[in-house]
């Protein structure tokens, strides 16, 4: 991977300066291959990690992991079908999986019943869904390779030889 | 008690920036650039198998030398990536860190008044170690040909008395390292003179302008070198203490004897879990290298555009920038930078004599750490 993907993956905020700086290259050098990632559809977007645990009056304080399966339809297979159930705002997350079911969805919602809702009134209800397994989330320990704890703890002495 | 602690002891050099280690120590939200050592954890991998080690139940001694599987390993991976070939059997011994390896070979070789080669400015232990054992410390001030020792400057010290050298690189505290071509010139001196070359090669893995050469496999030095490095600096287990060295048979059962009177073994975890550091742990020895590439263009051009003028080192996590401008000597520039932005740094005296217009500057902490200490350096530097 490019070295500048790199450093965008862990810190999105870093300027194309300073990554300039760090892999002795030109700024223009590095805006003109930041935008080619952007136009390309590699660099997608740049967005906060946020630890939702610790912000009070969250809206979307319920998270579950829903197994859908799914009836695949004619030319399009899951696509079609994939598409619909994503488009949901509630569907933070949307796989393609293999295994015993087709689809994993990632659901937030503010409380169990707006998920339960979401689940009988949206989803179950489209015409390819065949079945689907709710799974609620008890407890976020590590998220996209961050640990989510708030702050670790310095165990290295202050200094050294 | 009066007198409980020998003369020799009491005369080694005491350090003379214990109290500013202390004041550093005592103080809370300091950034620090003080640090030797890495600031990434022990890949876990390599921590889980120290864990499984003990859920096994392997809490005994190993033998003196070291387990047999890791000396193993280490014999296959100097070969592979080196091509150096040193039989796990008699020719490599297991110590803790490289400090172990350094008190070993030089009580091993040392007969009262033997003289040993130190360039400058050096990690603080060689010269201390150098006189506990009965040796005497020939320092060579390398400042003036870019911290970087000469075959003609290394010629100028050698006399009947010159025993060996030691020789490290990339440095601490500059980062400075030597290309293939140099470190050829500096084993003609030695062979020469037949001076044995003790290689200190901890940051070795930490190299990044060129392919590191292990001394040891320049032509002919072999026989004439004891190899040393470890597992502290390239996967971030300092706090293990495994390290090793590789060396012509009888050296090495020299020091064996006086490891096992001393030390007896390393202890089995870490070496344990050092064996799962060759198997698993290269991926992120390369992951961090590339992370401490990126953070040393940014300090060095940092510093240099701050008027802290440094030579861009090649390897290592270390700057040493020159303070001469400020006109302050490295303890206060230090104190006072500690005291006024709650930046650590070490003053540069620490590493000899004759570097009080440096500081080391450690870039193994966070990127943004590093952009926040350079801002408040820079404003120090403003206001002082």
């Amino acid at each position: 991977m490019d070295e500048i993907l790199e450093i965008l993956e862990k810190d999105a905020r870093a300027t194309p300066e300073e990554i300039a700086r760090m892999l002795k290259k030109k700024p223009a050098a590095v805006r003109s291959a930041i935008k080619k990632y952007e136009k390309g559809g590699v660099i997608l977007k740049y967005k906060t990690v946020l630890n939702k645990d610790l912000i009070k009056d969250e809206d979307s304080a319920v998270r579950a992991l829903i197994e859908v399966n799914i009836a695949p339809q004619k030319d399009v297979g899951f696509d079609k079908i994939a598409e619909r159930i994503y488009s949901f705002p509630e569907v933070t997350s949307c796989y393609l999986i293999s295994g015993t079911y087709d689809l994993l969805l990632v659901v937030e919602g503010k409380n169990i019943h707006t998920v339960a809702s979401f689940v009988s009134e949206k989803l179950s209800c489209l015409e390819n869904v065949k079945g689907t397994a709710t799974h609620f989330l008890l407890k976020k320990y590590k998220e996209d390779g961050v640990i989510l704890k708030h702050k670790e703890e310095n165990k290295r002495i202050a200094i050294s030889y | 008690m009066k007198n409980i602690v020998s003369k020799k002891v009491e005369q080694m050099q005491p350090s003379g920036i214990r109290a500013f280690f202390d004041l550093v120590l005592g103080m809370k939200e300091v950034i620090s650039l003080g640090v030797g050592e890495p600031d990434f954890v022990t890949p876990w991998q390599i921590r889980e198998a120290g864990i499984y080690s003990l859920e096994q139940g392997f809490t005994s001694y190993t033998s003196n030398k070291g387990l047999y599987k890791l000396r193993l390993s280490i014999s296959r991976y100097l070969k592979n990536k080196h091509g150096l070939e040193y039989s796990p059997e008699d020719e490599i011994l297991i110590t803790v860190g490289v400090s172990e390896g350094v008190d070993l070979v030089l009580r091993s070789i040392i007969n009262p008044g033997d003289k040993i080669l130190i360039p400058q400015p050096s990690y603080v232990s060689y010269g201390p170690v150098t006189e506990l054992a009965g040796g005497l410390p020939i320092y060579i001030d390398t400042e003036r040909q870019g911290f970087k020792l000469t075959p003609g400057t290394l010629e100028k010290h050698i006399d009947k008395k010159t025993k060996a050298i030691i020789l490290n690189y990339p440095i601490n505290p500059t980062g400075i390292s030597y290309t293939k071509e140099e470190l050829s010139r500096i084993n003609k001196v030695l062979l020469k003179h037949k001076i044995l070359c003790i290689s200190d090669e901890i940051y070795a893995d930490l190299t990044y302008d060129f392919e590191h050469t292990p001394f040891a496999a320049l032509t002919g030095a072999k026989d004439n070198t004891l190899y040393l490095d470890g597992f502290s600096k390239s996967y971030a287990m300092t706090g293990w203490r495994v390290g090793f060295a590789c060396g012509p048979k009888d050296l090495i059962a020299g020091m064996t004897k006086i490891h096992q009177y001393t030390i007896m073994c390393v202890p089995i975890t870490s070496q344990m879990a050092a064996c799962e550091a060759l198997v698993s742990g290269r991926k992120s020895v390369e992951e961090m290298k590339r992370e401490y590439r990126r953070r040393r263009e940014l300090m060095v051009e940092g510093l240099n555009s701050l008027g802290l003028s440094c030579i861009k080192p090649q390897g290592a996590f270390y700057v040493f920038p020159s303070i001469k401008k400020t006109g302050l000597n490295s303890l206060d520039f230090a104190q006072k930078l500690l005291r006024k932005q709650k930046v650590a740094v070490v003053p540069g005296r620490a590493f000899g004599r004759g570097f009080d217009d440096y500081i080391r500057i450690s870039y193994a902490s966070s990127m943004d750490n590093l952009k926040e200490a350079l801002k408040r350096i820079g404003a120090f530097l403003k206001r002082k």
